[in-house]
């Protein structure tokens, strides 16, 4: 984010300055951190339901919020923690140490605060981004549309210009936790005559009347996604973002930091899971040299394993160019085609090793565990789906990195 | 591209630009045709440019810049197919530095850092490489044994030899006879009988030297594979761009475009474990893992990479003008040295314990 880097040009925090930070964060963590909540990190994922937060976690969440230090890196005046990126590592890094986590998330961290940061007026920074960083309000997505998926351009939910206000009627769909959301950042039409120029960034109350939510079962049996239904919903002028006709640049800005939290989601959760291997000591066992007793089985697993930190690596190389270059590093776009796709291949060799184990639904004659990675297996799927398929993300790779021809 | 410090931008740019004006792929060309295996007058050009001393300390007469130098400038020799004996004379180099006593550092290093003497590795006894179990053995300081396919044989003055109790060094002389090997790169390798000849054990390095030269030779050849892989995908990329049938460039149509991204993620994730690899035995930290890692994905992107880009320039990619016939058979060779995919993923099991 560029007001990071430009704290971090201005302030060049050498190795003192740097460990009396250090020292600021750990008396922080001795008062605030709830010892109680050691590793329990339950951070709202935008697509599970908010559990209930006992007064420990409202209490870590205040604090943290207080701090900024959710979102360490934006500007003080909107909430943020307003640190440099060295500071945001030591900070990081501190937690860690006591087992602490971070309890501001969710699609307003990830997606909306930088976008805004970015596009949107004072006021609507002084608005909309002091309840993101003190984790107050859960945004969701609306973009897809039952007509406009890959072909996102081609959404239909109108805005209508009626003076003070618009009026907005249409349909989202694959809304992540729309049921559970407070507000929605929403790519509507404000005019017919032009595809992309047409297009509007547009922020909804989700509790205003005339939006109506049902969540979509999946094959997962979860449902994590929604149809939203607008039907006449009157939405305050203030609440468009940039320019009419801007939505389709704003938007793309902001599903490119979708894909990267998606792909460096993706690579967390698999990095706090056991290492396959493991996995498959416990189903499979070893044979009397020491290997895996599944030849074949075990060459596939250590080319995955192998596979999967050559892309750590490749994850690691395009946050430090990115850095180093102050912009968004060319092989960012391979990260989520990438990272996905590992995610998948993780999932299938998992039921693989466990055999029917693997594949439990319910009840008894299952660890929880493993009836967990039957629906993250099933729900993974979406994964190369959502955010831009991987069909789009290698046409983006060929338009945009490669410098090849619009197909035709 | 890791995030390089000056000295190593300037590195990295030096070769690049002589790569490009000076040595391109053309100019094996030429070496091939006149029936020579190596370029001699490259390798003084490149013993002048200092880059045989990179890992080299300085008070031997290296610059010790490390690995990730070393690997930025092998990838620049690999994207023009530099037919130069600097990788296995760098790692000839290395074994020393790692295992040679203060009398062999003194005695060797200084000439294998001006490019006067050339090294080699003389490990595998077969045609596939199958770790560290070897039969060469020494007896009263004389080697004997048979070591097949080494690379850049005929010109080495100094070999650098497993054998069943260590790593020795053998210089050119008595007791040695070379066979070439034409294999389909075109390139100097040679059968070595080893009979008797003249050792002296590198004896400083630990029971684990052996390893540790081969951890390095698997990282430096997996810089040269990097530097061939994008030589050959940028090439193809090209290719589709000015190429025209059904009155479009092939570029413009979707069955190409999606493949090449597939090759681009590939070599980006290659490249990844390739500069890991370097990076590891710049910090000296679990090197033997990084090492088969860089090796096997450098490897499986090679391969991949090599067979497509002729698949996509079409006819002409089968013909002895096109220059992407002399990478893809270069890439087999390189494929099969210090551990083929195979190799790598079971060592890397078992590493990991399974």
């Amino acid at each position: 984010m560029a007001s990071a880097a430009e704290a971090d040009a201005q302030n060049n925090a050498g190795p003192s300055d740097l460990d009396a930070f250090r020292e600021e964060v750990r008396e922080f963590l001795a008062a605030n951190f709830p010892p109680e909540l050691r590793g329990k990190s339950n951070i709202l994922s935008s697509v599970e339901e908010a559990g209930e937060e006992g007064p420990a976690e409202k209490a870590w969440r205040l604090a943290m919020g207080e701090k900024g230090w959710g979102t360490p890196t934006w500007p003080k005046e909107y909430g943020g923690g307003g640190l440099t990126r060295k500071q945001a590592r030591a900070l990081e890094e501190e937690m860690a140490k006591v087992g602490a986590w971070n309890p501001i998330g969710g699609m307003g961290v990830m997606m909306l605060g930088p976008t805004l940061l970015e596009f949107a007026s004072e006021e609507q920074k002084h608005e909309h981004i002091p309840p993101i960083c003190k984790g107050e309000i859960r945004w969701c997505q609306g973009y897809s549309e039952p007509n406009a998926g890959s072909d996102l351009a081609n959404l239909q939910t109108m805005a209508e210009d009626k003076g003070d206000h618009y009026l907005v009627n249409g349909q989202k769909t694959w809304t992540s936790g729309g049921q559970w959301a407070d507000k929605c950042f929403c790519l509507v039409r404000t005019s017919r005559a032009d595809k992309h120029k047409g297009i509007s960034f547009l922020l909804i109350d989700m509790h205003a009347p005339g939006v109506e939510v049902k969540p979509i079962k999946m094959i997962s049996g979860m449902s994590p996604f929604c149809e939203t239904f607008f039907t006449d919903v009157q939405v305050p002028k203030e609440n468009l973002v940039g320019e009419e006709g801007q939505g389709w640049t704003i938007g793309k800005k902001l599903l490119q930091h979708e894909r990267t939290n998606l792909s460096g989601g993706g690579a967390l959760a698999a990095l706090n899971a056991q290492p396959l291997h493991k996995v498959a000591e416990r189903y499979i066992g070893l044979d009397e040299s020491g290997k895996l007793a599944d030849a074949e089985l075990r060459v596939r697993i250590a080319d995955f394993e192998m596979r999967w930190n050559a892309f750590l690596l490749t994850a690691r190389r395009a946050m430090e160019e990115s850095k180093a270059q102050g912009g968004v590093s060319e092989i960012s776009s391979i990260l989520k085609k990438a990272g996905t796709k590992l995610g998948q291949e993780r999932a299938e060799l998992m039921i693989e090793i466990m055999g029917y184990r693997g594949l439990g639904w319910e009840g008894e004659g299952f660890e929880q565990k493993e009836l967990d990675g039957t629906r993250a297996w099933l729900f993974g799927k979406a994964t190369t789906i959502y955010g831009g398929s991987t069909e789009i993300q290698n046409n983006i790779i060929a338009k945009r990195i490669l410098g090849m021809l619009d197909h035709q | 591209m890791a995030v390089l410090n000056e000295e190593q931008e300037m590195l990295r740019d030096m070769a690049r630009e002589w790569t490009r004006n000076e040595h391109p792929v053309g100019a094996w060309r030429k070496v091939r045709d006149a029936g020579q295996p190596f370029d001699a007058d490259a390798w003084g050009e490149m013993g002048e440019m200092g880059w045989a001393g990179i890992i080299i300390p300085e008070e031997h007469g290296g610059t010790d810049f490390g690995w990730l130098s070393l690997g930025l400038v092998i990838e620049e020799l690999g994207k023009s197919l530099a037919a130069s004996p600097l990788v296995p004379s760098a790692l000839a180099a290395s074994a020393i530095v790692l295992g040679g006593s203060d009398e062999q550092k003194a005695e060797y290093l200084p000439r294998l850092a001006t490019g006067e003497l050339i090294g080699t590795l003389a490990f595998d006894e077969g045609p596939r490489h199958t770790g560290l179990k070897v039969s060469t053995s020494v007896h009263d300081g004389r080697l004997t044994g048979t070591k097949a396919f080494v690379h850049e044989a005929s010109r080495a003055g100094l070999f650098i030899v497993l054998a069943q109790d260590g790593v020795y060094l053998v210089e050119k002389g008595k007791g040695i006879s070379l066979s070439k090997r034409a294999m389909v790169d075109m390139r100097d390798h040679a059968e070595i009988d080893f009979n008797d000849a003249p050792a002296q054990k590198l004896a400083a390095g630990g029971d684990d030297l052996a390893q540790k030269i081969l951890d390095r030779a698997r990282v430096l050849t997996a810089a040269e594979m990097l530097g061939m892989c994008q030589a050959v995908f940028d090439t193809t990329l090209d290719y589709l761009k000015q190429r025209v049938q059904f009155n479009q460039v092939l570029s413009s149509f979707q069955a190409l475009q999606h493949r090449m991204a597939d090759l681009f993620t590939e070599l980006e994730m290659a490249r990844s474990a390739v500069e890991g690899g370097l990076q590891a035995i710049d910090s000296g930290f679990a090197v033997s893992e990084a090492a088969a890692l860089a090796k096997a994905r450098a490897n499986d992107a090679l391969h991949l990479i090599s067979r497509e880009g002729v698949q996509l320039h079409g006819g002409i990619g089968m013909t002895d003008e096109y220059d992407v016939g002399f990478f893809l058979k270069r890439a087999r060779v390189l494929e099969a040295a210090w551990g083929s995919s195979s190799h790598l993923r079971d060592r890397y099991a078992a590493m990991k314990g399974y």
